[in-house]
């Protein structure tokens, strides 16, 4: 046995434990810190499988942003806690039963299907030069794929929708959050004046290197939605009104541009979504820069929450 | 070169040894004060040694410096959370 195999195998009891571990967590606050670090183990497994995009996607997004979601939503939910019990006994024993059967199923069918998987990964990286772009993934997501990279901004526009709505109907186009966070905490008034200059920088990086190394719109995105949350939390800048014009414009911009991009194939080139290959990465680029603002005002807003003062 | 892969290797172990450490520290120590002193020895001496243990083997200043960069952001971080913590503990009382 390798060591490297002996490595991976540590890997997944750890994965494994942890799942285990936060669904027997009998509060909701350990359950969201494991979850987190559940995300961080998952990439590392991402990374194992060389598969660095999502690795990244799922520590920023999957680990990040959505723990940030997750423990917002289990402090505020902390008073109802104690009064909802738990679900029953047979009803979680089903649900591990269920779960246990998906995996076993999806166990099967890699571990015991014969030749190779059936892939198309051959004609896609053939086609790449003529986009200039050297990241298979980035490629695959904005040329190929394109719809479903379209569609999922759609998908975070509405998620933000649906958190809007919540707000009450006088605190409507009103302020995220219960009230101006003062800055008293000086560590964190120091991360968050030092912090952002880099990290800025680092999202442009990653959104830089997305054509042709692991990176892209969604990674740099979080990093942005990081670098705001942070100087937000540390009190420095209260969240914006949401009905504020650059608000409302940032947040759809990004889809729009995309849909634009689009629907100038039908007349250029030949159809939806293609693009003209002499400009084709300079349009791509410039898509996901501004795909790029969208996603981190986007996922910045998700967190801070629906609306909840006067502006 | 041979110098270069015994530096990373002493260099590296030391690291896994003072994240052992801080690990039984996290685990065994009494109260949140001293558990976070363990955790950030971990962090702070642990992974400077398995950076500088890594150096000898990239091939670019580039990468070296993206290398020691991730060292002083998680010192930043892991400086900033553990404030905060020892905060939340120092107001709240707990343990």
């Amino acid at each position: 046995m390798s060591l490297a195999l002996l490595a991976d195998a540590a890997l997944v009891l750890l994965v494994l434990g942890l799942a285990f571990w936060i669904n027997a967590a009998s509060r909701a606050f350990p359950a969201v810190v494991g979850y987190v670090a559940f995300g961080l183990l998952l990439a590392l497994a991402w990374l194992r499988l060389s598969a660095g995009d999502v690795a990244m996607t799922e520590a920023a997004v999957g680990s990040g942003v959505t723990g940030a979601v997750l423990i917002a939503a289990s402090v505020r939910l902390r008073s109802a806690e104690t009064e909802a019990p738990p679900p029953a006994l047979p009803l979680r024993l089903l649900a591990l039963l269920l779960s246990g059967l998906v995996t076993a199923a999806l166990a099967g069918l890699v571990l015991w299907t014969t030749g190779p998987a059936p892939s198309l990964a051959d004609q896609a990286v053939q086609h790449l030069p003529g986009l200039g772009m050297g990241n298979a993934v980035t490629g695959v997501l904005i040329a190929y794929r394109a719809l479903d990279t379209l569609l999922e901004k759609v998908v975070l526009l509405l998620a933000l929708m649906g958190i809007w709505s919540l707000a009450k109907d006088r605190y409507w186009g009103g302020i995220p959050g219960p009230s101006r966070i003062q800055p008293t905490n000086g560590a964190l008034i120091l991360l968050a004046r030092l912090l952002p200059p880099i990290g800025i920088v680092v999202a442009v990086y990653i959104l830089w290197v997305g054509a042709t190394d692991p990176g892209g719109a969604f990674q740099g995105g979080a990093i942005l939605a990081a670098m705001w949350l942070l100087v937000m939390l540390a009190g420095l800048r209260d969240a914006p009104a949401i009905s504020r014009p650059w608000v409302r414009l940032c947040v759809t911009v990004g889809p729009a541009a995309f849909i634009a991009v689009g629907l100038t194939g039908f007349a250029l080139p030949n159809g939806f979504l293609s693009y003209p290959d002499s400009i084709a990465k300079p349009l791509i680029i410039a898509v996901e820069s501004v795909l790029t603002l969208s996603i981190a005002v986007i996922l910045g807003l998700l967190v801070a929450g629906p609306p909840e003062r006067q502006p | 070169m041979l110098v270069g892969n015994i530096a990373t290797v002493v260099l590296v172990s030391l690291g896994a040894v003072f994240f052992l450490a801080g690990t039984v520290g996290l685990l065994r120590f009494p109260d949140s004060m001293t558990r976070l002193h363990a955790l950030t020895k971990a962090d702070n001496l642990g992974l400077g040694l398995v950076v500088l243990g890594l150096l000898p083997q990239v091939d670019s200043v580039l990468a070296a410096l993206k290398l020691v960069a991730v060292w002083v952001l998680t010192q930043l971080a892991g400086a900033t959370v553990t404030q905060l913590v020892a905060r939340a503990v120092w107001r709240g009382g707990g343990s």
